[in-house]
């Protein structure tokens, strides 16, 4: 077993141990968190069913985005959606036998993978061409975008250019799930791609990538209009009333 | 110290996102609350000694307290939606008030101090140090947000600027660095029952002269009744209403309906303001304490009905909140709650909008009206934020559009509609919201009110309105300061109500 078989392996371990763990944390951390006040965005739906749907256009389809900005929504729903497609395109790499919608999505996900890179590049253009987002952009916010641009282009990269034995690359996988760690071909593309993947999960639950738990706990899009029908209390506020 | 030379901004007729100029707006900042108006309402009199560790450690409390602040704080991607949305950076072009810039002056020190990123690496990720200069940045931007959540609707997480801008105010009153204005105006309301100040005594001669000038005017004995045991609606409004031009016309208004609706109300002299300034400055406690006024006076004149004046912040306050902070609203199992809401009559909404109140009478047909008599009036009309989008009227979403526009449709002929994406959900702040209706930010509150002078202008020019209704105190005194700025007469700016006023026809309903 190469030396960089056994890296790789700990090192996802390691990563999926923290993206998970991580996120349970500031999941539960949100969850926990009361919301004292009603503060919905108003026009805001009157009833449960009115929010799974508000929430629904709001992450399928970044409602406020599209209202706010075309630009910015071109190019992020053309990147959220093709990571998306290509996220699942990756599930044959962790199934056996590879789940037949799995199968549909291939030819997609292929496609998306240069999708996904355009909008990052969208998105990185505004950084330094748009003197307000320059204004406020940090360094990790750059980063971020060299992240994900660095996985979607090594990803390419192998398809397109440097061929990686993807049967060793699922073989190691299906290993990694089975807690039986099988050989991972030596290939440097691919050694980049896994590194970067791996760092992505690892900066998740630390970074601004919190935005995909957080949307659903923000109170102006969670929370149904009906402060007048239902008396809403939270806790520490109702222990002011015990006095 | 006089307020700065400042020049009004040119009103362009395409609107256009300025080019950012950093600290345009660095002079700018109320004035800082002194020690007797602070110890007044518990806040330490001066900024306190050690005021970094006090001001980390009351941040920590809030993040515990309140999910929005957590979870706006760690959302931000920093995407630019909302960087040419708020109407205090498209006035005055400084960096520090777009949204995000905004909430990155409080997100830099959650981060160094409550993040591992921002522990490890803070350059990386824009965390900083809660200095001297990163504090009085605090004190200036966080006093630069008129929290109208014009950002919110933008934002794709939702993050509203005005729950950050909150906790900022909160967590600089905790140090003893709060602003006068609102602070010495929470002071008054707990000592004297309204934000201006004026005593129970000097509240029912002007109630009295308003029934002699109302007799006068119309030959009809209108009552403004004050302290009725038993009266079936208490009318809660901004102090404003009482005293000042144009708020007085529609408290003319307000009484008008009732009178010839029949109904009987009255006011408070306990609860003479529908204003909650503990909102402005993100205070839980001042918030409910402030609100806790309208419970017992309606508790002690057993209404039936409470119904709120024409009042952005206060609609918001009522509708959103008092249900939670008092009780008054309906659907409450607690006792503290049912105490009151069994007392309350619970065909109505509790508490409604006097807007609310007047439309369903207009649609009962219980009122009547001379509509020509507006006929000097083309009329626009003027969302104001809280009510835009932190309430709602009637059964709908979006009531709070439609209500307001119905009635004065209802009582005038001649209506005009400001340009799409300036009205409704999207619509701008009059500049003078949030705390900031003080005359040492008057740069501020002109410069923020461009936006809306810039579409207001579309309409004067186009279909010759000269006359802007708005249903909030704070706008109709904001706009009256302003107008003149922008070359409009400041009398164009009015009530909802004051229309009514106008056009209603009293005494012979049947």
């Amino acid at each position: 077993m190469s030396a960089a078989t056994i890296f790789f392996a700990v090192i996802f371990y390691a990563a999926t141990a923290i993206l998970v763990a991580g996120l349970a944390y500031k999941i539960a951390d949100y969850y926990r968190t009361p919301a004292p006040l009603k503060i919905p965005t108003t026009p805001a739906p009157t009833g449960t069913g009115g929010v799974v749907l508000r929430m629904l256009r709001e992450v399928a389809l970044f409602e406020s985005l599209f209202k706010s900005n075309l630009w910015i929504w071109a190019f992020g729903i053309l990147f959220h959606g093709a990571l998306l497609l290509v996220l699942l395109r990756h599930l044959r790499y962790f199934t056996e036998p590879v789940w037949f919608w799995v199968g549909w999505v291939q030819p997609f996900g292929l496609y998306a993978g240069f999708a996904m890179v355009a909008g990052l590049i969208g998105l990185w253009g505004r950084r330094f061409l748009v003197e307000r987002i320059r204004y406020i952009s940090t360094p990790s916010d750059h980063l971020m975008l060299a992240l994900l641009a660095g996985i979607g282009l090594s990803g390419l990269g192998m398809k397109f250019l440097m061929h990686t034995d993807i049967v060793g690359v699922k073989a190691f996988f299906l290993g990694l799930m089975r807690f039986d760690i099988q050989p991972l071909p030596a290939d440097i593309g691919l050694y980049v791609h896994l590194t970067l993947v791996a760092a992505l999960m690892i900066v998740f639950p630390f970074s601004k990538l919190l935005h995909a738990p957080g949307v659903f706990f923000s109170p102006s899009r969670n929370q149904a209009d009906d402060p007048r029908e239902k008396r809403h209390l939270a806790p520490w506020a109702a222990e002011l009333e015990k006095n | 110290m006089a307020a700065a030379e400042f020049t009004t901004p040119e009103l362009k007729e395409f609107p256009a996102i300025p080019a950012l100029r950093p600290d345009a707006m660095a002079e700018s900042k109320p004035y800082v609350a002194s020690d007797k108006i602070n110890a007044a309402i518990g806040f330490p009199g001066e900024l306190v000694p050690d005021w970094e560790a006090k001001a980390i450690g009351r941040l920590g409390e809030l993040l515990k307290k309140y999910r929005s602040l957590k979870v706006y704080l760690d959302s931000c991607v920093h995407c630019g939606a909302c960087t040419d949305k708020c109407h205090y950076f498209l006035g005055t072009s400084d960096p520090k008030n777009m949204p995000v810039a905004r909430q990155d002056l409080l997100r830099g020190v959650y981060r160094r101090h409550f993040t591992l990123a921002g522990k490890l690496f803070p350059k990386l990720v824009g965390a900083t140090e809660l200095t001297r200069e990163v504090l009085d940045d605090w004190y200036k931007y966080y006093n630069q947000c008129s929290e109208c959540r014009r950002c919110s609707v933008f934002c794709p997480y939702g993050i509203d600027t005005a729950e950050i801008t909150m906790a900022g105010r909160e967590i600089l009153d905790s140090i003893g660095y709060g602003q006068k204005y609102s602070n010495e105006i929470i002071g008054k309301v707990h000592k004297i029952g309204n934000n201006l100040g004026l005593p129970g005594p000097a509240l029912e001669d002007t109630l009295q002269g308003l029934e002699e000038d109302v007799k006068e005017d119309t030959g009809v004995d209108v009552k403004f009744p004050m302290d009725v045991q038993g009266a079936e609606v208490l009318l809660v409004t901004p102090s404003a209403d009482f005293f000042a031009e144009p708020h007085i016309d529609s408290l003319i208004g307000y009484a008008k309906v009732f009178h010839a609706a029949g109904v009987s109300w009255t006011l408070s002299s306990k609860a003479s303001e529908a204003g909650n300034f503990g909102m402005f400055i993100g205070n839980y406690d001042q918030l409910r304490r402030i609100a806790l006024r309208i419970r017992e006076a309606a508790l002690e004149l057993g209404v039936k009905r409470i119904v709120v004046g024409e009042c952005g912040h206060a609609w918001r306050v009522a509708y959103s909140f008092w249900n939670t902070l008092t009780g008054v609203g309906a659907g409450a199992t607690d006792p503290f709650a049912i105490e009151l809401q069994k007392q309350l009559d619970h065909r109505y909404k509790q508490p409604a909008h006097i807007c609310e109140v007047t439309w369903d009478l207009i649609q009962q047909g219980a009122l009547k009206f001379d509509k020509e008599a507006n006929d000097h009036r083309i009329v626009t009309f003027h969302d104001s934020c809280n009510v835009a989008r932190a309430s709602r009227m009637g059964d709908a979403p979006g009531g709070q559009f439609e209500i307001p526009r119905s009635i004065i449709k209802a009582v005038a002929n001649k209506y005009v509609e400001m340009a799409p994406g300036t009205t409704h959900e999207a619509t701008f702040c009059c500049g003078g919201g949030g705390g900031l209706l003080t005359d040492e930010l008057l740069e501020l509150r002109v410069k923020g009110a461009l936006p809306r002078m810039e579409a207001l202008k579309q309409v004067v020019d186009r279909d010759g309105v000269n006359f802007m209704a708005t249903i909030c105190a704070i706008c109709k005194a904001q706009f009256t300061k302003v107008l003149p700025y922008y070359k409009f007469n400041r009398g164009m700016v009015g009530g909802v109500h004051q229309l009514v006023s106008t056009a209603i026809k009293l005494g012979s309903n049947d």
